[in-house]
């Protein structure tokens, strides 16, 4: 039991490394679909918006880990 | 298909392969010197089993699922795997954590080894085969998401990306048999946050076009995207350096 956990940990690690990070993209990615599927915005918004969301996250995850 | 288009493919999955075949080399080193090379090559051997076992029910099942939720999914993995590793080498680039060390990690590796004890069964050590296996799995199973990646999921470039991978598992194979230690000169930083960039760029194009994003200019969205992260990559390096000098003043 305890070396399945240990590769489910492990597993997980390959995707998750700080796990307020892997939140947020998640939230981010979900907010956009949410948006797409019910106000139909422009191409060039939606794509903005989830790349500047994901950069907007990486950045604010590394400058927590800075701070710290 | 010409060798334009095959050219990027190959060489971004060697590159990108290099790093993780370099990791899994240094484990086997360790494995191989202290405990013994039966142990080490049975616990490679069977790591590459299950890596294929695993390629082999998977890659099958992904052709399985509607094109939209099947690039809703690869992205948002893509997206999570390039998104930690380029983290990670932020922060190393910044001096925030250290930079990885294959040296140091041959040096653990060995002493851990070293203190547990010998045991044998079917002509192996079970322990240095199963640190060996899990070695070669995980940085497999790593490699499998780079060829995943860099073959932006057309089934036409998957070979050609598999091809860039093997190489580069080739190339460390033989000089680390050649020289017999780690390979502590690969500018492993460097290439983690070249790779880290591409991959969270094609994350989230994938991401997009699973949740509906029509990008404009279609494939060379990608471009405008990894040059982006490319600029905020290097603007949190420049940020998160800061504090930290702040911090050592004081």
């Amino acid at each position: 039991m305890s070396a399945l956990r240990t590769a489910w940990d492990e597993l997980v690690g390959l995707f998750v490394d700080d796990g307020a990070l892997a939140l947020v993209l998640v939230g981010v990615c979900a907010a956009v679909g949410l948006l797409v599927a019910l106000a139909s915005p422009s191409p060039l918004a939606a794509g903005a918006l989830l790349a500047g969301g994901c950069a907007a996250a990486l950045l604010a995850s590394v400058l927590r880990a800075a701070r710290r | 298909m010409d060798l334009a288009q095959l050219a990027p493919t190959t060489g971004a999955a060697f590159l990108a392969s290099l790093v993780e075949c370099v990791e899994a080399a240094t484990i086997l080193l360790a494995v191989g010197t202290v405990r013994g090379w039966r142990s080490a090559f049975a616990g490679l051997f069977a790591g590459l089993a299950a890596l294929l076992a695993l390629v082999l029910a998977l890659g099958p099942a992904l052709s399985l699922l509607p094109e939209r939720v099947l690039q809703l999914v690869v992205g948002l993995l893509l997206l999570l795997f390039g998104m930690r590793w380029l983290r990670k080498a932020i922060l190393r680039s910044a001096g925030i954590i250290a930079l990885h060390d294959e040296e140091k990690v041959f040096r653990s590796e060995a002493a851990n080894l070293r203190m547990a004890q010998a045991s044998e069964r079917w002509g192996v050590d079970p322990l240095a085969t199963a640190t060996a296996f899990k070695a070669v799995l995980l940085e497999g199973v790593e490699v499998a998401f780079l060829v995943l990646a860099v073959s932006a999921g057309s089934p036409a470039l998957v070979w050609p990306a598999a091809l860039g991978a093997l190489a580069a598992a080739a190339l460390v194979a033989v000089v680390a048999f050649a020289v017999h230690r780690p390979l502590a000169r690969v500018p492993e930083n460097t290439l983690k946050f070249a790779v880290g960039v591409v991959i969270s760029a094609f994350g989230i194009y994938w991401t997009g076009e699973g949740l509906g994003v029509e990008w404009p200019g279609h494939d060379l969205a990608l471009l405008v995207l990894g040059g982006g992260l490319l600029l905020a990559a290097l603007l949190g390096v420049r940020l998160a350096r800061r504090p930290a000098a702040g911090k050592a003043a004081a």
